[in-house]
């Protein structure tokens, strides 16, 4: 039955992406506090952090975070990852009690509101490195390995989800409010120099923990506002490279689209972007004839990799991060800098919250990334 | 159906009611705003306000509020006859179906400001985001008016019913001020564009360029001083170059998209 006395401030998904340029690290407590500050965008029913740097101790390792709903699940996770990979070392992933919230500084946000329940899976990280012969006729690069056995996973192992599986970075996530994910996780004890953080508002699809963003596969994460409604195209391109989308949200395909386009066919971060917000026919029309020709080459080939739908996305990897809007601007997305630090936000306040006084801050436009990139010789 | 408002005595800084809203939730502070305005206060000023939304929101009383900081989506939204004004950036959907009254924003404004706008006044001193007066409208004598001291982005005036829009493109590099589809779907109401005229490829079907009459001239010349002098800017060099205007050539679009109409 319609219940007509239900009221909801709909809203969109909260973005906050983070990056110093130059390396310098930055505990959790940043991006927690700018993700507070965007809790209306979202609804409790999702909310998570992606983290570069944080292993050092283990930066040659693949950090494999793992979600899994019973003992069976991590017996049959942990024998995978015993066969195929050599386990350095495997932990929980350490957690505060779940019914203890996020200390609020938004006085009065929790008169009337009700939190939805933390109720965690088992969160454990394993630091692998794929077990292999040195010289290996199988074609395959250490990462296509990586992305093969984390397919493997989510697809096979029942109640087994990966939520990241690159080297010295990591993903925190599930379902509640980002700031309580955020302090259940004690990321104020990790020191990163990009985080994102995502508050979500599931509307096409559940609110479950590994549906909760970012998505990532190897070292890229992208937090998503929007839908793609092209996911149907997309996911089965996708397929055909051997990518399976199992985790029933749209987000995951833009993953896997940025995987394949930029490291496995090695465009450049621009092109690969030329691909999935295309520009119009008649503002290619325009163009120089050169840059015509290459836009029209990425259509032909690229159709499928076309991101329809409203969107704005940050994407991140180990040397960066990068935002992008739809072609028309659908959604919000708001950049700002100051010295070496570059800010990315659904909300310029997410920004403020951190950086009052950014020297720039500016509305992108739709379709035109925004990229920022470690600083060459940073490591 | 607009009421007559009594007129306010100049206001004097120290009569300002100031509230903190440093970490304050939207709605307490919403509450203290129009607890305030219930208590008869003329001015209020919000210091360190940080995405707090729907400031001001539905408020028809005639109240001058002062916003330092940047107040969240849809300030001013439903607003009936309140001045704000905004000392920094505004966020999206400034004065969203406002009735009556005025915003004055300082800094620059996100997207979709105006958004269903039926009356009053928003002044941008810099750049407006995407989708600027999306579907305003007027009726008799409230007409919205919505002035942007910079630049715009894509969509200015979409669907646009009645009222005036104007770019001054004041921060502009060239005529790339306006954006792509300006006035698509427009069937009332009028643009003016400042300078340059819009690019044939930037405009959408429905609109079309027209002379400027001395209504118009008399029109400009009062809004603009209105606007140079809320903003302090210099209303001479704001005149000192010509404007374009675009009204739309059909006041149905669509009536034959999907069946032809008598």
């Amino acid at each position: 039955m319609v219940n007509h006395n239900y009221q909801h401030e709909s809203s969109g998904c909260g973005l906050v992406g983070i990056i110093s340029t130059t390396g310098k690290k930055m505990s959790g407590e940043q991006v927690l506090r700018a993700v507070a500050v965007l809790h209306e965008r979202g609804n409790g029913l999702g909310g998570g952090f992606a983290a570069y740097g944080i292993y050092p101790k283990y930066r040659d390792f693949f950090a494999f975070h793992l979600l899994m709903d019973t003992a069976e699940s991590k017996t049959a996770v942990e024998a995978y990852l015993q066969e195929h990979f050599i386990v350095e070392h495997g932990e929980a992933i350490p957690t505060r009690n779940p019914s203890e919230r996020y200390p609020q500084y938004s006085s009065g946000r929790n008169l009337e509101e009700i939190l939805p329940e933390i109720t965690p899976p088992a969160i454990w990280r394993y630091f692998c490195k794929p077990k292999r012969p040195e010289y290996s006729t199988d074609g395959l690069t250490d990462e296509d390995y990586v992305v093969q056995g984390v397919m493997h996973i989510n697809e096979n192992i029942d109640g087994a989800f990966v939520i990241s599986s690159g080297r010295n970075m990591g993903v925190f996530k599930g379902v509640g409010y980002p700031e309580d994910l955020g302090h259940f996780f004690k990321l104020e004890e990790y020191e990163a120099y990009t985080w994102t953080g995502h508050a979500r508002f599931p509307t096409n699809s559940q609110g479950w923990w590994g549906g909760a963003h970012p998505f990532t596969l190897l070292d890229w994460a992208v937090i998503h506002n929007g839908e793609i409604s092209s996911y149907g195209i997309n996911k089965r391109y996708l397929e055909m490279y051997g990518y399976k989308c199992t985790l029933m949200t749209d987000t995951e395909v833009v993953t896997y689209m940025l995987d394949l386009l930029i490291r496995k066919h090695g465009l450049p971060t621009e092109v690969a972007l030329r691909a999935v917000a295309a520009p119009f026919w008649k503002d290619v029309d325009r163009m120089s004839e050169e840059e015509r020709k290459l836009n029209e080459a990425l259509r032909m080939v690229y159709g499928s990799a076309l991101l329809n739908g409203p969107f704005a996305i940050i994407f991140t990897h180990s040397r960066g991060m990068v935002g992008l809007n739809d072609r028309i601007k659908l959604r919000p997305l708001v950049a700002a800098c100051k010295g070496d630090m570059v800010y990315m936000s659904s909300e310029e306040c997410g920004i403020r919250e951190i950086c009052p006084n950014p020297k720039r801050v500016w509305n992108p436009r739709a379709g035109h990334p925004v990229i920022a990139r470690l600083e060459d010789g940073v490591k | 159906m607009t009421k007559p408002m009594p007129e306010v005595a100049p206001e004097k800084t120290e009569d300002r009611l100031i509230i903190d809203a440093s970490q304050k939730y939207y709605k307490v502070l919403n509450q203290e705003i129009r607890l305030a305005v219930s208590n008869g206060a003329h001015a209020i000023e919000l210091r360190n306000v940080n995405g707090q939304r729907y400031l001001a929101d539905g408020i028809n009383k005639r109240v001058k509020i002062h916003i330092h900081g940047t107040p969240g989506n849809n300030v001013g939204a439903f607003m009936d006859g309140p001045e704000l004004y905004v000392h920094g950036n505004s966020q999206e959907q400034v004065g969203n179906t406002m009735n009556s009254g005025k915003i004055v924003v300082f800094g620059n404004a996100s997207d979709v400001v105006g958004y269903g706008m039926r009356g009053g006044k928003i002044f941008i001193k810099g750049d407006a985001g995407y989708r600027v007066g999306i579907h305003m409208k007027q009726y008799k004598s409230s007409v919205p008016v919505v002035i942007v001291g910079g630049t715009t982005g894509d969509f200015l005036g979409e669907y646009m019913a009645g009222g005036i829009l104007i770019v001054l493109g004041l921060t502009a590099d060239g005529d790339e001020f306006v954006g792509d589809y300006v006035g698509t779907g427009m069937h009332g109401g009028v643009i003016y564009v400042r300078g340059e005229p819009v690019p044939a490829h930037r405009l959408g079907k429905e609109p079309a360029r027209v002379e400027l009459t001395e209504k118009d001239n008399a029109l400009l010349a009062k809004l603009l001083k209105e606007y140079s002098t809320e903003l302090s800017l210099d209303f001479d060099k704001i005149m000192s170059k010509p404007f374009f205007k675009y009204t739309p050539q059909s006041h149905r679009p669509y009536g034959n998209m999907y069946a032809n109409q008598p």
